[in-house]
């Protein structure tokens, strides 16, 4: 019987479960997060005025810099200014 | 073997006495004092094993002299001891094939691997004098802790040989620094993945190649340096094509791009030196696949310097400055051209530079009919295509063939990726 070695981190796959969808975001807070991507801004831009429209109030935010992961700070300013988030991606 | 008047205690079967005691001849005889060997001889001598045992009679009859013969022990390699591995035992089944079962545990790159064996693996750790269980980095994008026994796993999956060690735990180090920024290079759309130039005479040592084809296929070295970091990232960083690897098209380099720099032949110091370490040496660049310069006519070093700049301006668009940074890859009959001229490798890159600046108003969204481009607010502004250390010139290739090769970079600088230079231990 052949035995290997485990290449990988050995880490068990973990299922983490999504965040609970809310029912209505009317009077919530939706936070719009450019990652600084070309035309990232005009993408969101639309959302913003779409989103107002219903009555959602947005913060927006972005990114220094699309090639590296969001700081700390950033992540825990949106997570404690808003309901949901919104990430633009773009090109 | 029989020897009259030698009374046998104990039989072996295995080979465990001649590995520990070096037994390399049959008959041996070794004299033990308290556990250890006082008296040691080779070969059959009946005077000296008389006077060895203190049989007085020992071996009547036989001949006074034979020379003996080789230890099985040399025909077979001494076992490895592999109890002080600590990755997790995986045990296929036994009638699955082993390099089928590590492709499908998703350990593969696409291409056959050699099954990681603790045998393997604990003869790919004699390759370096570090502890096998030091960390060496934490791997992105899942911020791994990767031991240099994990390194070594996934060096035997690669292909490498145990002197390559040392070279693959430095490109590892070197790719998970903040400057390379390994995680924004794994994730991105761009063509891009890490190139490994090696300097220094480690090069020669383990047989890489930096002549003939020294980007192409056909050197172990090559081939399996890069593939063992790409690995690396893949098995213990867990990054993967489709997961966190969203690269649009990514390149062929992304197997393994790594190569030798030819120092002995170059008129130039080495990339590693004009980084600022001597010796042995891995610089890593975030780099897609190379691109050919093609120029059999010049014969002055500012004819060919103006022909490089012309290909450099195309890395990424003729439009895009400052973005990306680039690798010229100066082959040996272009370099005798500078060569010849005394121009030294930062002459060369001056006179690419002074041939790469254009006014903003070419370079705007619009210019040229393009709408690709720089924002309107340059329109005014004089550009350079790169910034001042966004130009690295490496020397490599076989000795005919006017050709060079451009290796262009991702996002440069703070905000994407910045070469590294680390030292091989």
């Amino acid at each position: 019987m052949t035995e290997l070695l485990d290449p990988t981190s050995e880490r068990e796959p973990s299922h983490r479960p999504l965040a609970k969808r809310p029912a209505d975001i009317t009077g919530k807070t939706v936070g719009l997060l450019d990652i600084s991507k070309p035309r990232g801004d005009v993408f969101l831009d639309r959302l913003q005025a779409a989103l107002e429209k219903k009555g959602v109030k947005v913060e927006r935010f972005k990114k220094p810099t699309f090639t590296k992961p969001a700081p700390a700070d950033l992540r825990h300013e949106i997570e404690t200014k808003c309901d949901l988030v919104i990430e633009a991606l773009a090109d | 073997m029989e020897i009259p008047g030698l009374e046998v205690k104990r039989e072996e079967e295995s080979l465990d006495l001649s590995y520990a005691f070096d037994v390399e001849t049959v008959p041996t005889l070794l004299r033990f004092e308290n556990g250890e060997v006082v008296e040691r001889t080779v070969g059959w001598n009946r005077d000296i094993w008389r006077k060895i045992t203190g049989v007085a009679d020992l071996g009547e009859g036989l001949p006074e002299h034979r020379p003996g013969c080789g230890s099985r022990a040399l025909d077979f390699p001494k076992p490895v001891d592999t109890s002080h591995l600590a990755s997790r035992r995986v045990t296929i089944g036994s009638q699955e094939d082993d390099i089928e079962a590590c492709i499908a545990r998703g350990w593969s790159d696409g291409l056959p691997v050699v099954p990681p064996t603790p045998a393997r693996v604990a003869r790919m750790l004699t390759g370096t004098h570090r502890d096998a269980q030091e960390i060496v980095a934490v791997i992105p994008p899942d911020l791994a802790e990767c031991t240099v026994e994990k390194v070594a796993v996934n060096a035997v999956l690669a292909g490498c040989e145990p002197s390559y060690m040392p070279v693959v735990l430095a490109a590892v180090e070197a790719a998970c620094t903040d400057e390379f920024n390994m995680h924004g290079l794994l994730a991105t759309t761009y063509f891009s993945g890490p190139v490994i130039v090696v300097n220094g005479p480690i090069a020669k040592r383990i047989g890489m190649n930096s002549g003939v084809n020294a980007l192409g296929q056909g050197n172990r070295a090559n081939s399996s340096i890069g593939r063992a970091l790409q690995l690396v990232i893949r098995n213990v960083g867990g990054g993967r094509p489709g997961g966190v690897d969203r690269a649009t098209l990514g390149n062929p380099g992304k197997l393994s791009f790594c190569f030798a720099e030819d120092e002995a032949n170059s008129p130039w110091e080495g990339l590693a030196e004009e980084h600022g370490v001597e010796g042995d040496a891995v610089t890593l660049f975030c780099g897609e696949g190379p691109r050919g310069v093609v120029d059999q006519i010049s014969r002055t070093p500012e004819s060919l310097a103006k022909s490089f700049a012309v290909c450099l301006r195309t890395v990424a668009h003729p439009k895009l400055v400052l973005g990306f940074d680039a690798m010229l890859i100066v082959s040996p009959e272009h370099a005798s051209r500078f060569k010849e001229a005394g121009w030294t490798k930062q002459r060369l890159r001056d006179e690419i530079y002074a041939n790469l600046n254009f006014p903003g108003a070419e370079l705007i969204r619009g210019a040229q009919g393009i709408e690709e481009g720089l924002p309107e607010g340059f329109k005014d502004a004089t550009l350079p295509k790169f910034t001042p250390n966004g130009l690295l010139i490496v020397h490599a290739g076989g000795g005919a063939g006017l050709f060079s090769a451009i290796v262009g970079g991702w996002v440069a600088g703070e905000t994407g990726s910045k070469p590294v230079t680390r030292a091989i231990t």
